[in-house]
Order: structure tokens, then C-alpha cells, then sequence
């Protein structure tokens, strides 16, 4: 069954703004590290638009959005040059922003995403540089604030931004478009996806034959999905009822889900695009002879497979995170199937519901309870108890215990075989009409028998395990 | 050649408030302007600097952090300030 959002008709296209992950701006030497700092601290003459500065062009950034380009097979011209944007608004201290117009880094790439209908190719328009506004505060309540606070500290922070061509069909494929790009930015180092604003998207969303629709301010992965899906089921209301759609920009609300439209009237911008006369045009395409890609996503994928033995699921799960590929090829030593359901479903699974990242966890800590579980020292239930006192202890920024410590603290130590057995022999010979019950078919007595052992081991043990032991010694007995 | 239209919109475009005697004196001095550039036009193309001659391309700087301005001297010009920020006027 389709749902409404994924009826065919729907066109959507993104434009994606990252911030590189560069040391100090695009155009000055002021420090990119300026979350939780105060404001207008991380400026000077350059990103403050005082009159008589000039910018330089930092080459790592020049550098980041080659390597880029090339990732997402992208057409480099031989020359690009920067351009000024002219608009009129307190994040822009110069009355313009430095970016690309017509001649940007990187032009007609792709990058194949999982599509509704098996693997799909997202055309990428283009991808170019510019300046970062500063960022506005509007200070007061409710709709109408009574004036604008202005910090400065992110503008010229160095962004790339990539467009796509309109060939996503749905929400779904738009959130697994941007999760392909993240991991890539991520493997090539040029991004940190963790880092506050570190990713916005604009999106353009259109049903066949209607007007399109401009939705900014989506600040999160998430946002992506929720706010195309709002828009959609709204286009497709005002479509049942008998109205068109009006070609507009509208606001997503994160914290209420909703898109709302600008209000301001939809003006062809008049930006009055020309040449940056401050910057001197850049001749780089050779310099991607000398870019060595990574081992990009794909390829780990492909290799965990035949490497460790693991299956496609887990080897997507395992590479679609940088750090958690890392994370998993340090622990894989100690049994590469094993570590790959314990990172991709339960450790993963730990960490997601935690809201935690990977980076809580020291790869020695899980190393140690791999080998517990592996050696047999701890059941399943056991192992997950010890991982869930190690985030706790990560969240509450303490220092993490090895799990052999928390085992015997709060002895979770696994009962040896004999001692169930006994323990089973004993349970089975005083509940004799539970016994006989399930002889004659009453398959859920046995859940009574379970749980009278696992109130003898006080919870330690394995019910998965219980079960078995009572079952040998029922059809045997 | 530039009109008084051309003038009256490009204010708007900067949010500027103009007179109706200061559209007629920018009109005035924004064709003064171009009559220039197109006595500048006339100048021989050959031989002269153009835009992509390659000597001074590629023009770039180490990514190098260098110290910034002191938060007070970043916003001493601006006409009013709050806890460190610049104050502007509602934009919303």
C-alpha cells in the first residue's frame, strides 16, 4: 500500500548548506571553533565588513570542495571565480555575501542513494563556496520581536553548497540522500556532522503539474523528512479541495512540525550578481591529480563483507557512519560476526535511544565484554546490563569501569551449566502440575517453570537459555 | 542610462529612504559614473592587464588561525549593543 506521500508526482530537489571543517575562515584567519563562546569574539576587520579589508581565500577550503567534487563525480571547470551576492540584511555585515554564481567548483556529479525501487542515481546541479552569514537572534516574544541581536562569530565560517538535481520522489529518499551525502562528507574529513548548524537544507518541493514550493530553515536529518511530509500531505489537501498552489516560500517550524508560509510576498530577488573584484579567479582543476580519495562508504561496505563475513545489512549499517566502521574494525578481532551484531544492532541500538554517540564508548571497553560474551563468562542479558552501566557512566561523564568489574559488582556472572541443570531438576521436581501441564500440551506452563528459575537466579540469567535447559530436561524426563 | 525608476529601486533593495530630490541627484550622479566606465571602454583591449591573466591567479592563504578582535573593540562602532551582540532593528 502507498501512502499519500508516496504516490508518484512528487518532485523535490535540495539545496544543502555544510560547513567545512576547515581551522580558521573562509576569507580571514578567525577561528572556526566559536560554539558556546561568547558573541562577536571570533571577528575581525574581514568577516565584520569593516571598510578597507580584504579577503584572502583559505586553501584548505579551496582544497575540501575539490575533494568534494571529485567524491561526488563532479565536472571541474578550469577556472572558478567567487562572486558577490547583494542583499540587504543584518547578517550580512557587508551588504553582500562572497559565494559562486556562474562559475562554481563543481558541476553535473551524482551519488547513487538506495531509491524506493532499488539503487538510484541523485543528480548533483552543482557545488560551490561561500561565506556563512552571522547569525540573528530575535530578541522578544511571539511573532512580531521587538528588535534583532547580531553575533557575528559564524560569519565567513567556510560552507559548500550542493544542489541536487529534482530527482527525489519522496521523503524517504531525500533523508537517505542527505544520510549518503553526511557519510561521505564524513569519510573525506572535510565535515563534522555532530557540530551544532553544521548542516542546513533547503528543500523544493513540487507535485506534478503545480507550483513549486521553497521550504528553508530545516536545521536537522530528521527535520528533512518531517517537514517534506507536512508539505506534501498540505499540497495534496489544497489540491482535494479544489486550490491551487501558490509558488511561495515557506518556514518549517522544527519544534511544531509544520511548514508556514513566509508571509512576505514571493519577490524575484534582485541580487545583482558580479565578479568579486577583492579576489583574483581560481585555476585548481589540477590540482585533483594530487587528491587521494579515501575508502569511500561503497567500498568498506563491500569490503566488511568479504573481509569480516558479515551481511549486507550489517555491513550498511556498520559503514554508514565513519566513526562507527572505525569503531567496529577495532573490535573485530575478537569474533567479526559476533562484534558486528553486537555494534550494529544492540550497542547501536543502546546508543540511539540514549541519543549518545559513538565516541561515549572506548573501543577497549567493548573489546573486553566481547570476550566475555565469546568466552561464554556472561550471558546475553548479562553483557547488555554491563553496556548499559557503561553509557550511563559515559553520560554522567565518570569514568567507565571494565566490564569484568561490573560483573562481579553486580555478579552477573554467568551460572555454570551443572548448577542450572541442578537448579532445573530441582524446579521441575517440586512444580509437578506445572510439569504435568505442559506434558499434556500446555506449552505456556513452561513460561512459569522459566520464571521460577530466574527468580532463583535473580534475574542473572539467561531466559533464552533457561528455557533450553528446562526443555532438555522435560523431554528427557 | 539610468532612470529615476532604476534609482527608487535600488533604494528599496537597501532599504534606504530617499527624497524625491535625492532620487533626481543620485540619478544624476549614477549616469555621471557610467559616462566614465565608457571612457574606460575605449581604452585598447590588447596588451592591457585582463581579469585571467594567469600570474596572479590562485591567490590563497594557509589555513592558519590568527588571533581576533576583542569583543569590545569588535562592536565599539555600532550605534547600539546588548550583551556583546549587535543590536539591529527587528527584521522579523
Amino acid at each position: 500500500m502507498r501512502t499519500v506521500t508516496e504516490e508518484r508526482g512528487v518532485i523535490i530537489g535540495l539545496e544543502v548548506h555544510t560547513q567545512l571543517s576547515t581551522a580558521s575562515k573562509l576569507f580571514c584567519g578567525c577561528s572556526t571553533d566559536y560554539r558556546e563562546d561568547e558573541p562577536n569574539t571570533h571577528v575581525c576587520p574581514v568577516c565584520l565588513g569593516l571598510p578597507g579589508s580584504l579577503p584572502v581565500i583559505n586553501r584548505r577550503a579551496v582544497e575540501y570542495a575539490l575533494k568534494v567534487a571529485k567524491a561526488l563525480n563532479c565536472r571541474v571547470a578550469e577556472e572558478c571565480e567567487f562572486a558577490r551576492k547583494n542583499y540587504f540584511y543584518p547578517d550580512l555585515p557587508k551588504g553582500f555575501q562572497i559565494t559562486m554564481y556562474d562559475r562554481p567548483i563543481g558541476t553535473q556529479g551524482y551519488v547513487d542513494i538506495e531509491g524506493e525501487d532499488g539503487e538510484k542515481r541523485i543528480g548533483i546541479t552543482r557545488i560551490h563556496l561561500e561565506e556563512d552569514p552571522g547569525r540573528l537572534v530575535h530578541a522578544g516574544e511571539g511573532d512580531r520581536p521587538k528588535y534583532t541581536l547580531v553575533d557575528y562569530n559564524r560569519s565567513g565560517i567556510p560552507l559548500l553548497e550542493i544542489v541536487t538535481d529534482p530527482d527525489l520522489r519522496s521523503p524517504k529518499e531525500a533523508r537517505r540522500f542527505l544520510n549518503a551525502l553526511r557519510t561521505t562528507l564524513e569519510y573525506l574529513g572535510v565535515f563534522e556532522g555532530d557540530r551544532e548548524g553544521a548542516l542546513r537544507v533547503d528543500a523544493n518541493i513540487s507535485i506534478e503539474g503545480q507550483n513549486r514550493v521553497e521550504i528553508k530553515n530545516i536545521s536537522s536529518y530528521k527535520g528533512v523528512e518531517k517537514a517534506l511530509t507536512f508539505e506534501i500531505t498540505r499540497q495534496r489537501g489544497m489540491m482535494r479541495r479544489g486550490l491551487g498552489i501558490e509558488r511561495e516560500t515557506r518556514h518549517f517550524m522544527e519544534a511544531r512540525g509544520i511548514t508556514t508560509s513566509s508571509r512576505s510576498k514571493e519577490v524575484e530577488h534582485d541580487y545583482r550578481y558580479f565578479p568579486e573584484p577583492d579576489l583574483r579567479p581560481l585555476r585548481v582543476r589540477s590540482w585533483l591529480d594530487r587528491i587521494q580519495l579515501p575508502e569511500m562508504p561503497a567500498a568498506r561496505r563491500e569490503r566488511f563483507m568479504v573481509q569480516y563475513g558479515v551481511s549486507l545489512t550489517h555491513a550498511r549499517t556498520l559503514t554508514g557512519e565513519l566513526r562507527l566502521a572505525e569503531f567496529y574494525e577495532k573490535v573485530a578481532h575478537v569474533d567479526a560476526l559476533l562484534a558486528a551484531t553486537w555494534v550494529a544492532d544492540t550497542l547501536l541500538g543502546e546508543l540511539n535511544y540514549r541519543d549518545q554517540s559513538i565516541t561515549a564508548l572506548p573501543p577497549e571497553r567493548f573489546e573486553a565484554l566481547l570476550r566475555m560474551l565469546k568466552s561464554g563468562a556472561i550471558t546475553d542479558r548479562g553483557a547488555v546490563e554491563i553496556l548499559r552501566r557503561m553509557l550511563d557512566a559515559a553520560a554522567r561523564h565518570e569514568p567507565i569501569e571494565t566490564p569484568e568489574r561490573i560483573m562481579k559488582s553486580l555478579d552477573l556472572g554467568r551460572d555454570n551449566a551443572t548448577d542450572l541443570m541442578a537448579m532445573a531438576a530441582e524446579v521441575v521436581s517440586s512444580n509437578a502440575s506445572a510439569v504435568s501441564d505442559y506434558r499434556s500440551g500446555k506449552r505456556e506452563a513452561l513460561n512459569f517453570l522459566v520464571g521460577q528459575m530466574m527468580k532463583r537466579t535473580r534475574g542473572k540469567a539467561d531466559p533464552r537459555e533457561l528455557r533450553r535447559v528446562l526443555e532438555s530436561i522435560l523431554t528427557s524426563g | 542610462m539610468i532612470s529615476r525608476k532604476d534609482v527608487e529601486h535600488i533604494a528599496e533593495l537597501a532599504d534606504i529612504g530617499l527624497a524625491p530630490e535625492e532620487v533626481e541627484e543620485f540619478t544624476h550622479q549614477f549616469n555621471l559614473i557610467l559616462d566614465y566606465f565608457e571612457i574606460l571602454d575605449q581604452l585598447p583591449a590588447e596588451g592591457g592587464w585582463t581579469r585571467t591573466d594567469t600570474e596572479d591567479l590562485n591567490v590563497m592563504r594557509e589555513d592558519l588561525v590568527v588571533p581576533s578582535l576583542p569583543q569590545h573593540e569588535a562592536i565599539m562602532n555600532a550605534s547600539a549593543r546588548e550583551d556583546g551582540f549587535i543590536k539591529a532593528p527587528r527584521v522579523m
